[in-house]
């Protein structure tokens, strides 16, 4: 019998490859949307990350409770040590050293005065060293109007709008006043590299990128930052990761008093972020599902209709004396095989695209000149362990239902009946 | 396997000795159109069917249209026998009870000892599988099956081994002369030679009764008398009960008992002598 059944499932291209081809075009949506949703939507987050959060944070105490006041003289000594033991704790995550800081840009005319000043809002980040993947991360090299990146000590990079501002261009000099994480008065000497266009207006007005061993030296910083960053290995956020890993190290300190001692954050407990993070994941949710469930539906009356096709066949084969309950239930397996079949395939093609979108996003930086907002420049998707099993939702359990609820039909119709639509 | 009483004979009945051919004009059938009116009939041993105050109604509307009204018959085995009358005289409707496809509202319908009304759908199920053979009017053979696997379905049903499968397959088509179309597909046959599978079908596990339901209506003349002498002989050699609801003239000619249903009731019940 599973022999015949076999034989007119294969033969029967309405019964089997078109139902497989359905269920597989609506689960590989279903994956891929999921996963598209979770990128876009993962991508402000992630964007936050690599500007100023990480994905995971350590500062000191006394650094962590005034945070949004980049107060350097609470900033992490001994950084060198510190970093190896992170590195020795958590292997697979990526340690990047920042110290943001305020001050004055000063630009002398020839005669050593000053011809124009602005206030300036740093960031020092890791631009020399042949491993860091910093200028990537921040993807500066697209956001570069003039000149170039920095490319040996002294050089600095400020936001175009800045610079035009203050009357420079690539190749002048200028000097950062500030003060040094112990308090005097602090003065460096920079060439200006070339410009930025972030397309955040509050950037753009008065942004200063300068390699960390600069600001080290111009701030007294020496082997010292005002925070440490951390990526993930995936290079994507994840709220249980993270807390896990910070839970980790913060075990470590957990008995010591020391304002001074580090302490690790996710980015979820920097600022607003934890709000952000949970209204990102809400409407993840809530966008995937709403494509899930109108993907079921309409898997679901795929499933309905095919079987609703059949009830001539089952006519004759009750008629021949095969039982309502058997009918039925090889009409459950059948939808079964189609529904695995075509979720298998479904989801094996929605992870390749959602993978190509992944891996290669699509640029939106063209697009977004002179946004004033801070948006992802770019549109990728993001597999995560969902995206593995989301599509099973519409194509095993809507086809099967759907099948199941027409196969009820056989129940409660009478064989003449079925008989009758057999006929018409 | 579950076999009843009712066809355990015919199983034993070797098949390959019926000799019969196709076309099977030479079995020398006649047909004899001298009725005479006898009530009741009388059938060709044991009783297979009895309905007594056999009535069927149906919902129409907010009221109810009654299709039976009070129907009382009796079938030997071997009858070959068929319901006549016009649409809407309840023909289809008694046979589908027979088939027990369906229940009556009142009286009984006794089938082969069973009373149909009393059935469990299981019980029905196991009634048609074992003893019950269905032909109809637009053959209903399933489309993407061979002619062979058609043929098999029923025999899949009972549990049959598949070397006893195709033994029966094989001399059902021998019966109805398909032979040589066993891998044929029914879009590929012709509306005669679907419903010679389809007669394949219901014979193939020698059930004890035979429904057809108007069986000849989609065929020509030419197919209609090859279907028809087909079935005479098979209910001639096999000693099957053959009950047929039809209208058609051709089929009326070769029935050896013919009951006139009309608005539900039995107007007229003849046996045919030859």
């Amino acid at each position: 019998m599973i022999k015949f059944l076999i034989k007119g499932l294969l033969r029967d291209k309405s019964r089997s490859r078109i139902p497989v081809l359905v269920v597989a075009v609506g689960v590989m949506l279903t994956v891929f949307m999921h996963a598209f949703v979770t990128g876009y939507m993962g991508d402000t987050i992630e964007m936050n990350a690599r500007f100023t959060h990480g994905h995971v944070k350590v500062m000191t105490r006394a650094y962590a409770e005034e945070m949004n006041q980049m107060p350097n003289d609470l900033a992490l000594l001994e950084v060198d040590e510190l970093t190896n033991k992170l590195n020795a704790m958590f292997p697979d995550v990526i340690w990047s050293p920042r110290i943001q800081f305020g001050g004055l840009v000063d630009v002398p005319d020839k005669n050593g005065e000053t011809r124009s000043q602005g206030p300036a809002f740093g960031m020092a980040l890791d631009f020399l060293s042949a491993h860091s993947a910093e200028v990537k991360r921040m993807n500066i090299e697209k956001t570069l109007v003039r000149g170039s990146l920095i490319t040996k000590p002294g050089q600095a990079l400020l936001s175009e709008k800045f610079a035009q501002n203050l009357g420079l261009k690539p190749g002048d000099e200028f000097t950062l006043i500030g003060s040094t994480m112990y308090g005097s008065m602090a003065f460096y000497n920079f060439t200006l590299a070339g410009t930025v266009t972030f397309g955040v207006e509050q950037m753009d007005r008065g942004a200063l990128l300068v390699d960390i061993y600069d600001a080290r030296i111009a701030l007294n910083m020496e082997n010292a930052v005002g925070e440490l960053i951390g990526f993930l290995s995936d290079g994507f956020y994840n709220n249980d990761e993270a807390k896990a890993i910070a839970s980790e190290f913060n075990a470590v300190y957990a008995e010591t008093e020391d304002e001074y001692a580090p302490v690790m954050k996710t980015l979820a407990q920097q600022g607003t972020m934890g709000q952000y993070v949970a209204l990102v994941d809400v409407w993840t949710v809530y966008i995937s599902m709403v494509f899930v469930i109108a993907m079921a539906l309409v898997l679901w009356n795929a499933g309905l209709l095919g079987a609703l096709r059949r009830y001539g066949e089952f006519g004759i084969r009750l008629a021949m004396g095969e039982e309502k309950r058997h009918v039925f239930n090889t009409l459950i397996y059948e939808s079964f095989v189609i529904g695995v079949l075509g979720t298998i395939l479904g989801t094996a093609f929605g992870l390749l695209f959602s993978w190509l979108m992944q891996t290669y996003p699509i640029d939106m930086s063209a697009m977004l000149e002179g946004a004033t907002m801070m948006m992802p420049t770019q549109i990728k998707a993001r597999i995560t362990p969902d995206t593995y099993y989301i599509g099973f939702i519409p194509g095993l359990l809507s086809t099967v239902v759907g099948s199941a609820l027409a196969g009820i039909g056989i129940f409660k119709r009478k064989t003449s009946q079925l008989f009758k639509e057999l006929e018409a | 396997m579950n076999e009843s009483n009712n066809n355990a004979e015919s199983k034993n009945t070797p098949l390959g000795g019926l000799g019969v051919k196709s076309p099977l004009g030479d079995l020398g059938v006649e047909r004899n159109n001298n009725a005479e009116t006898q009530t009741p009939p009388s059938g060709g041993g044991g009783v297979i069917i009895t309905t007594s105050q056999l009535i069927k109604r149906f919902p129409m509307g907010k009221g109810e249209f009654t299709a039976l009204k009070g129907i009382d018959l009796e079938f030997g085995i071997g009858e070959f026998a068929g319901l006549i009358g016009p649409s809407g005289s309840g023909k289809t409707t008694l046979l589908n009870i027979l088939g027990s496809l369906d229940s009556p509202t009142e009286g009984e319908a006794i089938v082969l000892g069973q009373s149909v009304s009393k059935l469990s759908a299981k019980g029905a199920a196991r009634l048609r599988k074992e003893s019950l053979g269905f032909i109809f009017q637009s053959y209903n053979l399933l489309q993407v099956h061979t002619v062979f696997e058609n043929v098999e379905f029923p025999l899949l049903l009972l549990n049959y081994t598949a070397a006893e499968r195709k033994k029966m397959v094989m001399d059902a088509l021998e019966w109805v002369g398909l032979t040589d179309k066993v891998k044929s597909k029914p879009p590929k046959l012709s509306g005669g030679e679907c419903q010679r599978v389809a007669i394949a079908r219901a014979m193939v596990k020698r059930p004890s009764l035979v429904l057809a339901d108007e069986p000849t209506a989609n065929l020509d003349a030419a197919n209609s008398h090859n279907i028809l002498k087909t079935m005479e002989n098979l209910n001639r050699q096999l000693k099957t009960t053959f009950l047929f609801a039809t209208h058609d003239e051709k089929v009326i000619g070769y029935l050896k008992r013919k009951i006139f249903l009309k608005d539900g009731y039995v107007d007229k019940d003849e046996l045919v002598n030859n």
